[in-house]
């Protein structure tokens, strides 16, 4: 992957595929280590699986029997210095943990959260994106965004528009001139 | 900046619309599908995804529906686009970059003529 903003997304699509009704992502960026948390309630693995799940040929895809999409992300996190979790429990959901150490990667890491987060966007499930940089924080809740919107799908092409503006300026003003 | 209280000006704008809408609406919208697993994502389904909402978004084009799927089982020919016209059989598009998906948008979906140069086995 070329930015970790596509590994968010990879990861949070499993947990669509886990029919979670909650993602919370998390993104720090504090003391030199950026910190990516992808959190779900969705139906959560067994233990035998978790154990398996780093491994690039155990996956749920039915169509082929290699899964890279973990793998891949520890790879990123290990090979910067940083560290990889993943907790789960079955019917209660899973939550994958990456940091990074940014003096460790000779280029702007995260790539466009923005382009990420509105790609998720969905009627059935919703997502809060908490995005942090020093003591700077910005956070994106579909629940409050639906409340406002009073039955227009949030997945419409043009409020998709609209709220990737909406994150762009954010994390942008978030970010202080500092490229992630 | 852009805030959630923003947003009420574009639902005013979109109530209307939506309240005139039914059933056959729906029956009749035209869906572009767009291959979200870790492979599509890997090789530029992102920007393809959202270079179609943004031109649907752009061109008002109400009927039109942009959703995702996952690994269509494909992956080297990866992102893969089908797109189903109400009483067409669908079409599906391999190797799509944002380039082709304006092109695939102005000449399909509103002009009514399949980009056969991008189909699934032209390549």
């Amino acid at each position: 992957m070329r930015e970790l903003a596509l590994n968010i997304l990879d990861i949070a699509e499993n947990s669509v595929k886990a029919k979670a009704s909650l993602v919370v992502i998390t993104i720090e960026a504090k003391n030199n280590l950026l910190t990516i948390s992808i959190s779900d309630n969705g139906t959560g693995m067994d233990k035998a699986f978790l154990q398996r799940v780093t491994d690039p040929f155990t996956t749920t895809r039915t169509t082929r029997k290699v899964g890279m999409g973990i793998p891949l992300f520890k790879e990123a996190a290990e090979t910067t210095g940083g560290s990889f979790s993943i907790e789960s429990e079955l019917g209660v959901g899973t939550t994958v943990t990456a940091s990074f150490v940014i003096d460790s990667i000779d280029r702007a890491p995260l790539g466009d959260v923005a382009e990420s987060a509105v790609t998720l966007l969905r009627e059935d499930m919703d997502f809060v994106w908490v995005y942090t940089v020093d003591n700077r924080s910005f956070t994106f809740d579909t629940r409050e965004i639906k409340k406002e919107l009073g039955g227009i799908p949030i997945d419409s092409p043009e409020i998709i528009s609209f709220l990737k503006d909406m994150l762009k300026e954010n994390i942008e003003s978030i970010n202080g001139g500092i490229i992630l | 900046m852009k805030s959630i209280a923003d947003i009420k000006a574009i639902r005013d704008k979109m109530q209307a619309r939506i309240v005139n809408r039914d059933n056959s609406d729906a029956e009749q919208e035209t869906r572009i599908v767009v291959g979200m697993a870790t492979c599509g994502i890997a090789a530029g389904a992102r920007p393809v995804f959202n270079e179609f909402v943004d031109l649907v978004a752009e061109k008002g084009a109400h009927n039109v529906k942009v959703t995702r799927t996952g690994c269509l089982g494909m992956c080297k020919l990866e992102p893969i686009v089908e797109v189903f016209i109400p009483g067409e059989e669908k079409v599906t598009y391999v190797k799509v970059d944002p380039e082709k998906a304006k092109e695939i948008f102005n000449r399909h979906i509103i002009g009514g003529q399949v980009v056969t140069d991008y189909v699934i086995g032209e390549q």
